[in-house]
């Protein structure tokens, strides 16, 4: 009520002028172009300008003051060890962290939505905590509990386990554990929910019905309850992917500017390097269109192939 | 059901076994950092954090120091509240205006603009941002919070997530107010906005963790000591050589624990927020 007589002081009050203007910036057909205009703004500025730049970047070379077309050099330049390097391992990281981190959410909501397991409030919050630390500082408590000596927690277990401490962080295969074991870590409570929630919508009635026909619990599983969990998993292993190609921080936190042997350093890890460090714009832009690729092209297969896009047709 | 609760106890004490144990796993690093704190960091940076140690060398030194002698410890922990705080308002104040409008009004080109949220989704922030640092450097933004802030101010999974929310909201409301005069903007910040909270609360968080946590943007933005935020500071301290592993203990735990006493007393909101992905189109 308030704001209804302000408004009719405010319009009564200035000169023709800016009434018809309130008046118009008022209108239903205008108002909501007024809301989304920050959007509209941000698109261009944010989004795509940089696009656009980026494409732009990647036929150059910049130098400080000095910016020169050089056509499909900066291409030509990524077809070196070091890409290789670094998309193999992000590549290998990708496929793992999806593996992991769709099975087993699976396998533990199933579990924690049955009947056997009690206290799931405690249980799902607790396995959600480790999603609120930032990777830094997980990074850190890791790194610290994956120490070389034969003091740190992970070597101390090897150790009474009766085999040789692992210097962790100097050979590829543990450099490769550690950042998927941080990212399943981080990210397995946020996973589980996912599949939680998606769990509440099989019917009830279909688990009657198969008990009815005498299924088993592993046949209720494969045949009620996976089908039901198909939009949920293609949505995980949709960001997954994506994620996985974007990591830059699970590798930045164990080994800062640069890994042994590049055992991790990520595409995302190279665009930093060349792109920032040495700063070679240019051809950091170039890998950045890569990636976006890379990324469009895995994303494309993969819902194709999951029958992502036939469901449009049902 | 009643069939299977006497046939297996046993399996049931498995389930929860496991699942203690399970949860432990997850608790650990978490806990570990906790106690790790009060161990002296001289130790932690030589040995690591190990499963057994003597008990009687636990101490507050590292809270003393960074309590008494770690100015610039705080003066990342300001630049990290700041920036979290801005972006969340403003993020919030944006995404949310966006999001109502593409809900609740019929105007042309509504779908071309929700596609493109969706779109923008799916680019990964990490092909921008050499472009975007070169407009940070024109703009002369480098090294301040506005160059921090300003990718993050509409979020197009907000944008999303509002949306969503804002089609289940009672649109007679909005003609009810129409009669008694209200303007466009009235009915919004007045009427509708209020009944949006629940997914304002839900977006400050995600937006505030992500903003709390965020690591290769500002990381490239931020150039002085002084402007850090937390994760970059603590990062500077990740060195072998470094001395200061009593700040970087401390300091870590003190990121984290704010967080998750919110969380105690948020979770719902913080579900909502962290899987917003998982809400049907």
């Amino acid at each position: 009520m308030l704001e209804t007589s302000k408004e009719t002081g405010r319009a009564l009050s200035p000169a023709k002028g800016p009434n018809k203007f309130m008046k118009f910036l008022n209108s239903r057909s205008v108002a909501p172009y007024v809301f989304i205009s920050p959007f509209i703004i941000s698109f261009l500025v944010l989004s795509f300008y940089p696009t656009i730049r980026a494409i732009i970047m990647s036929f150059q070379s910049i130098l400080p003051g000095q910016i020169e077309f050089i056509g499909m050099s900066n291409y030509s330049r990524i077809s070196n060890p070091t890409f290789y390097k670094a998309l193999s391992n992000t590549t290998i990281y990708v496929i793992l962290t999806v593996v992991i981190l769709v099975v087993v959410p699976i396998i533990l909501s199933v579990l924690l939505d049955s009947k056997f397991v009690k206290f799931k409030t405690i249980f799902r919050a607790s396995l959600f905590v480790p999603a609120l630390a930032s990777t830094i500082v997980a990074g850190m408590v890791f790194r610290l509990m994956f120490g070389e000596t034969d003091t740190a927690a992970a070597n101390q277990i090897l150790n009474w386990l009766g085999l040789q401490s692992v210097e962790w962080r100097y050979n590829a295969w543990s450099g490769m554990f550690l950042m998927v074991l941080l990212a399943c870590w981080k990210w397995m409570g946020v996973n589980i929910l996912y599949f939680l929630a998606a769990l509440q919508n099989v019917p009830k009635e279909l688990y009657e019905a198969a008990e009815i026909d005498g299924a088993t619990m592993f046949k209720k599983f494969l045949f009620v309850t996976l089908p039901f969990l198909k939009p949920v998993t293609i949505f995980v292993v949709t960001i997954s992917i994506i994620n996985g190609f974007r990591m830059f921080e699970e590798s930045f936190v164990f080994w800062e500017a640069g890994s042994p042997g590049n055992i991790g350093l990520t595409v995302v890890g190279y665009i930093y390097q060349q792109g920032i460090q040495q700063n070679d714009m240019g051809f950091g832009a170039a890998i950045g269109v890569v990636l976006m690729l890379i990324i469009f092209v895995v994303s494309f297969i993969q819902l194709i192939l999951t029958g992502a896009f036939k469901k449009g047709d049902e | 059901m009643k069939k299977n609760t006497n046939r297996n106890p046993v399996l049931r004490w498995i389930a929860n076994i496991s699942f203690t144990i399970i949860c432990l796993i997850a608790l650990f690093p978490i806990l570990s950092l906790l106690l790790s704190s009060f161990r002296p960091s001289s130790e932690l940076m030589r040995n690591g954090i190990s499963l057994v140690f003597d008990p009687s060398t636990l101490n507050l030194d590292n809270y003393t120091y960074i309590f008494t002698q770690a100015e610039q410890y705080w003066g990342w922990y300001g630049n990290s509240l700041v920036i979290t705080a801005v972006t969340i308002v403003l993020s919030l104040f944006f995404s949310s205006m966006v999001g109502y409008a593409l809900a609740v009004y019929d105007f042309r080109g509504r779908n071309f603009f929700f596609l493109l949220v969706l779109f923008i989704l799916m680019v990964p922030f990490e092909i921008l941002m050499l472009p975007l640092y070169q407009l940070m450097i024109s703009l002369q933004l480098i090294n301040t919070y506005t160059a921090v802030v300003l990718p993050m101010v509409v979020a197009p999974i907000a944008v999303f997530f509002f949306r969503q929310y804002a089609i289940g909201l009672p649109k007679e409301l909005m003609d009810a107010a129409r009669i008694d005069g209200s303007t466009e903007y009235g009915i919004f910040f007045k009427i509708m906005l209020p009944l949006m909270a629940p997914s304002l609360a839900a977006m400050a968080i995600l937006q505030g963790l992500g903003a709390w946590n965020n690591f290769l943007w500002p990381l490239l933005v931020l150039r002085s000591n002084d402007m850090f935020t937390l994760p970059i500071g603590l990062a500077t301290l990740l060195t072998p050589y470094g001395n200061n592993y009593d700040v970087l203990i401390a300091g870590s735990v003190m990121t984290i624990i704010p967080v998750i006493i919110l969380f105690i007393f948020f979770q719902r909101f913080f579900v909502a927020g962290l899987t917003v992905g998982g809400v049907k189109g």
